[in-house]
């Protein structure tokens, strides 16, 4: 499907006077995302750049309140308008997004590198290790992810360590189900037939042979777990039992000024308005990768 | 018939074994800080003998696998002991609780299989038109979409500037239809939401994979229209993918229902157990979580049954 395009940019000779090849390995790939692909690079390239630099950016410091009444509407000094105590909610969000994004990455990454790992120790060890490790993490998906969050909070409480281990260990299974299916087809392909044969260890075979083959597929569906994660997270924020106060991310922005929804406050609906447009954006970039590591990330559930 | 019976009885076996599996997790994490379960029940000024009677009176000086079996018979016998923050039995708290959640659940499968059916197989048979890219585009946007920010809008809408509903939402135990309507409309709205959207992905996706068979192939060349190739070659194959579409969109209520009755004040199992995370109630607590575990290994059970039976391949082994 994707086949034809690809060669067709690759065997293009290059522009007189192009850029390097890792540039145009960068313009390959931007041709073949569709607009909504490129709407979704952009959301991403923006929360990214939002929680590295919100501090910065924010007109008001995070507990500063600035404004003479309570959820204020949308105005020219208050873009995003007033919270429950007349804090500037623009500002809120700009800090709040550090919490949001910084906590889900760390959580996916941790999930995904770790899922990765079990799953390529599971191929190429032996069946014994594979089985145990498989039916131990698939009793572990029999716990919906925001109950087993709430059972972690109630037995550990609710800290931002706790949080993210939480997260991690939610999504844990899935990535390593997926890494392992992967791995599996592969390690039984010719070249790391080769590979043993020629008596190469199994750390070399799993680093060198297949890894580096299945790594598009997992980092799709690392984009996945990341929105999982951003969902589950402020939800029990939301809930009161994510982030705790003075630090908040955006689910706790929504809980805070929930109070407000019966005037219609902008301080409730553009917290949740940019949790959305965070998942979706990251949503429509991982829809508009090419077929194979789609294919993977999206056989995936919540 | 020999063979599916096995299929099946092993399927069983193995959701059982994962419950036991899942027991042990869900009682290890809520037992591991020990001890306060007796000084939440005499508060602050309690004296350390005093903690220690209770202690013992409650059996929670006993070593850990005997307190975790003599909870697992409690749970199996139907008695999962007495709620700390309001010293009633917990069966009975959740008595109370369960059947309305049951409702809500019940009305947001009965809304969403439909609807998401519906998209799922439209999308399908005209797959790759406008309509399916379109339909593609607005399930991928539904699935990322927060509860609480559904939730918060429909209330904006419906209540705030339509009066049409209550943002509350209260049940009587015996409700007429008017009533069960106005209580209900919001809470299934807003879980339908995503459920929809996710189910509906997952049985066009489900179809697709048939349509893609040489049996389909086939059918194309014999002339077959493409509602015929969908509908009646197609779709029979693909029951069994989509019974676990089903099964799996509707566990994810379980955990939307989490938000949902929280947000809507709904008296459901669901915010029973946010307030006993918050009153760290852990009896009442875990018996929660084993409902909800419970709940979703029936569900993957059933989808795992109904794939064995529907299947074509095992039916004529």
């Amino acid at each position: 499907m994707t086949a034809p395009t690809v060669s067709s940019s690759a065997d293009r000779p290059p522009a007189v006077g192009a850029a390097p090849r890792r540039a145009s390995a960068w313009g390959r790939w931007r041709r073949r995302l569709s607009i909504s692909g490129l709407i979704g690079l952009a959301t991403v390239i923006f929360w990214l750049l939002v929680a590295a630099l919100g501090p910065l950016l924010a007109p008001h410091g995070v507990g500063a309140i600035v404004a003479d009444d309570s959820f204020a509407s949308f105005s020219t000094q208050f873009p995003l308008g007033s919270d429950y105590l007349g804090r500037d909610v623009l500002s809120r969000i700009l800090y709040g997004a550090r919490y949001t994004v910084g906590l889900a990455l760390a959580a996916a990454v941790l999930a995904s590198s770790v899922g990765t790992a079990l799953g390529l120790a599971a191929a190429v060890t032996g069946r014994w290790i594979d089985e145990t490790m498989s039916r131990l993490l698939d009793a572990l998906t029999c716990i919906p992810s925001k109950i087993f969050a709430l059972v972690m909070v109630a037995g550990f409480g609710s800290s931002v360590p706790l949080l993210m281990l939480t997260a991690a260990l939610t999504y844990l299974p899935g990535a390593y189900r997926i890494a392992r299916s992967l791995a599996v087809n592969l390690n039984v392909m010719e070249y790391v037939e080769v590979a043993r044969a020629r008596g190469e260890g199994r750390a070399h075979i799993a680093c060198s042979e297949i890894l580096p083959n299945m790594i598009h597929p997992m980092l799709a569906d690392f984009g996945l777990r990341f929105v999982f994660v951003v969902l589950l997270l402020s939800g029990l924020s939301f809930l009161g039992l994510g982030v705790q106060p003075p630090a908040a991310d955006l689910g706790s922005l929504v809980r805070e000024n929930i109070s407000g929804l019966a005037e219609g406050a902008p301080a409730v609906l553009m917290p949740a308005f940019a949790i959305a447009t965070l998942t979706i954006g990251v949503n429509l970039l991982i829809d508009s990768l090419p077929g194979r590591a789609r294919r993977f990330a999206q056989g995936a559930l919540r | 018939m020999n063979t599916t019976t096995l299929l099946i009885a092993r399927r069983i076996g193995i959701a059982a074994l994962t419950l036991l599996l899942v027991s042990v997790v869900v009682f290890s994490i809520t037992s591991v800080l020990p001890g306060d379960a007796a000084q939440a029940a005499l508060g602050q000024s309690a004296t350390p003998e005093m903690i220690a009677a209770l202690r013992a009176q409650m059996g929670l000086d006993a070593p850990a696998y005997l307190r975790y079996l003599h909870w697992l018979g409690g749970l199996l016998s139907g008695n999962p002991g007495q709620s700390l923050s309001n010293n009633t039995p917990v069966a009975q708290l959740i008595g109370l609780r369960l059947p309305k959640s049951l409702w809500l659940a019940g009305a947001a499968a009965a809304l969403s299989v439909p609807i998401a059916l519906s998209i799922g197989i439209v999308s399908a048979m005209h797959r790759g038109s406008y309509l399916d890219r379109g339909l593609s585009l607005v399930t991928l946007g539904m699935v990322a979409v927060p509860e609480f920010l559904v939730a918060t809008v429909a209330v904006l809408i419906f209540a705030v500037k339509l009066h049409w509903l209550s943002a509350l939402s209260y049940t009587p135990d015996t409700p007429g239809l008017g009533q069960f309507l106005r209580a209900y409309a919001m809470p299934v709205m807003t879980l339908s939401f995503v459920v929809v959207a996710q189910m509906a992905r997952m049985t066009r996706a489900a179809v697709v994979d048939q349509v893609s068979r040489p049996y389909v192939e086939m059918a194309i060349l014999k002339g077959a229209s493409p509602a015929r190739i969908v509908l009646r070659h197609a779709l029979p194959n693909a029951a069994g993918p989509i019974a676990n579409a089903i099964a799996l969109s509707l566990s994810y209520l379980l955990g939307g229902a989490i938000i949902v009755e929280t947000i809507f004040n709904f008296p459901g199992i669901a915010s029973l157990m946010v307030d006993a995370v918050t009153n760290r109630d852990m009896p009442l607590l875990q018996a929660c979580a084993m409902i909800f575990c419970c709940a979703y290994l029936a569900l993957v059970l059933l989808a795992d049954v109904f794939a064995i039976i529907s299947s074509p391949k095992l039916r004529h082994r």
